[in-house]
């Protein structure tokens, strides 16, 4: 299958300090694609590049077929490409409906309307609160996000980024910093994404990679150091080595 | 740091406590006669803190320097009439609006490329040049004299300017309606929204997609706009323009009434330029020499004890002062 994400030979230094090497990347639609590796092995910097936060020193990004290396943000998430953050990046002092809905105008192009009043756009309102619903959400639309528990805050996460019908989602840790009961929660949501969609998840959480990626990458000092199946992750001693430590994995 | 008036739950109609600072200034009109060059004075100040709560309070846009686009609204309509001998007040407020908006697309355009500390230095810099520039081109702007001999033909071919100020004051009120109908339906759209968004969490709004920069670069020149409109207005009322128009002093002044007020809240340009512009001018007449330090202590009450400003002060003691949302709306 065509991949809608691709990446080809990128790399990125900070001065003498190399962050991202010669990394070839696809990503085909339905896919549940993983992305781990130890703390400072480049995750981040990885999904930065493929957002154009970052731009890279050298190879190329292609975005359904369109290379989009030096093209703004912007471009990219009208391309399909959609993320959540690490650390919470929310509007915090919002209602959590209109942290969706300011998501869903910038898609529909109704962003930029400034006459009519907002909460007469009854199509934003209301695929916000469908939104919101299919997230367990739906009673939380009037609450300031800063108001939510952690763990509804990392779901509201996720709601941006779906807000933006994204081709592809980024996920960046999407767990972290939630107690294991409300991480199943969580992982719940991820599994019953629409199929079509191409998920790259970065995640710590070992439970959580291996039930719900279905392809494995490894980053080792902004290397790949070995892409596939779960089930051979798992068995890779080079992987043991370096990430998971002497123990057995699922 | 501000009440949560916009967005896709805020219901957008008119609440009546929004009719009293209108009938409060037509109350003024009739009651108090003898204060209506202040009273045009003040109105000229709302419409001006209202341009710099839009980019300030909405759009998260710090900025010294918003005199410039005051300065250059007023000197334009000045030196139209005075110079050029261009007389009609819609004209010389037309010209106003466009020069400020053509600073502030130019300016806008190259210094919202940075943030903080050297976007203020920046617009700190705009204003100090143009109050540079008015300065040295005297023939032009009068320079430190000023510039007089500005002439404005009746409003509408029908109402002349008075001495008691009559019609100054309801010219301003007018076209200060206007500015703020203006205002509030754009900060009630999803334009407004947006705008809240890019405030709150600008990284965000890059990752939904929004063209960050072209957005700002554009409510900052709706904003510079309405700025040039407030100077044409004071020079209109005058009938004069000097040189402390431009610079600091101004921009600041403007930023401590809007901080007296409340940021964000849109009702606090008109409470910040109302209580700073009646404290001076009381001061100013009691204490000539030490006027500054009534409104020093004012600005550190609000700083320490009301940090939303006067009215983060209403909200809290009076509950029909607060935004409704539409969602409570719908649920009475």
């Amino acid at each position: 299958m065509a991949p809608v994400l691709e990446t080809k030979k990128l790399c990125k230094s900070f001065g003498a300090l190399t962050v991202a090497q010669n990394i070839d990347f696809r990503l085909a639609a339905g896919d549940r694609h993983a992305l781990i590796g130890p703390n400072g092995a480049g995750k981040t910097t990885f999904v930065n590049m493929l957002m154009g936060v970052l731009a890279p020193s050298s190879g190329q990004i292609l975005l359904g077929g369109e290379d989009v290396t030096r093209a703004p943000q912007a471009r990219r998430v009208k391309g399909g490409l959609g993320r959540t953050f690490q650390i919470n990046t929310l509007f915090r002092n919002l209602p959590v409906l209109d942290n969706v809905a300011l998501g869903i105008a910038e898609r529909s192009g109704l962003a930029q309307r400034l006459w009519r009043p907002a909460s007469s756009y009854r199509e934003i309102v209301e695929e916000s609160r469908e939104l919101l619903a299919t997230l367990g959400l739906a009673d939380d639309a009037a609450v300031r996000v800063a108001d939510l528990p952690y763990g509804k805050q990392r779901l509201v996460e996720i709601a941006i980024a779906l807000a933006l019908k994204p081709k592809v989602l980024l996920l960046d840790e999407p767990a972290a910093g939630v107690p294991s009961e409300e991480s199943s929660r969580i992982l719940k949501n991820l599994e019953n994404l629409p199929a079509e969609i191409a998920i790259l998840i970065i995640e710590h959480d070992m439970d959580i990679v291996f039930r719900f990626a279905r392809r494995i990458t490894v980053l080792v000092q902004g290397e790949v150091l070995v892409e596939g199946a779960p089930e051979d992750i798992a068995r890779d001693k080079r992987v043991h080595a370096v990430y998971l430590g002497e123990g057995q994995h699922g | 740091m501000s009440a949560q008036a916009s967005g896709y739950l805020a219901d957008a109609r008119i609440r009546w406590t929004e009719w009293l600072p209108w009938v409060a200034a037509l109350g003024g009109f009739f009651l108090l006669p003898e204060y209506l060059a202040l009273g045009a004075r003040i109105l000229i100040f709302i419409l001006f803190a209202l341009s710099l709560d839009l980019i300030l309070g909405y759009a998260g846009i710090i900025t010294l320097g918003h005199s410039a686009f005051f300065g250059l609204g007023a000197y334009t309509a000045g030196i139209l009439s005075a110079k050029y001998g261009v007389h009609d007040n819609f004209l010389q407020l037309v010209a106003a609006a466009g020069a400020a908006a053509l600073l502030g697309a130019i300016t806008g355009a190259i210094i919202l490329r940075t943030r903080a500390l050297t976007l203020l230095m920046l617009t700190l810099a705009i204003t100090a040049i143009l109050l540079e520039v008015a300065n040295k081109m005297s023939t032009l702007t009068g320079g430190a004299d000023g510039l007089s001999g500005v002439v404005v033909n009746p409003i509408l071919g029908l109402f002349k300017f008075d001495i008691f100020g009559k019609t100054a004051f309801l010219y301003c009120l007018a076209v200060l309606f206007i500015g703020w109908f203006f205002v509030r339906r754009l900060i009630y759209s999803p334009f407004g929204a947006m705008l809240t968004g890019i405030r709150e969490n600008t990284a965000r709004m890059h990752a939904v997609g929004a063209p960050v920069y072209r957005r700002l670069v554009l409510v900052y020149t709706i904003s510079a706009t309405m700025a040039g409109v407030a100077g044409a207005l004071l020079t209109q009322v005058n009938q004069f323009v000097g040189l402390n128009v431009l610079g600091l002093e101004p921009s600041g002044d403007l930023l401590v009434m809007l901080i007296l007020g409340g940021v964000g809240r849109l009702y606090g340009a008109f409470v910040g330029p109302v209580v700073y512009l009646i404290a001076q001018d009381y001061l100013a007449k009691q204490y000539p020499e030490y006027w500054y330090l009534g409104i020093g202590l004012l600005l550190i009450f609000v700083v320490l004890f009301a940090r939303g400003g006067i009215l983060g002060i209403l909200d809290k003691w009076l509950p029909f002062s607060k935004p409704r949302s539409s969602a409570k709306a719908s649920a009475r």
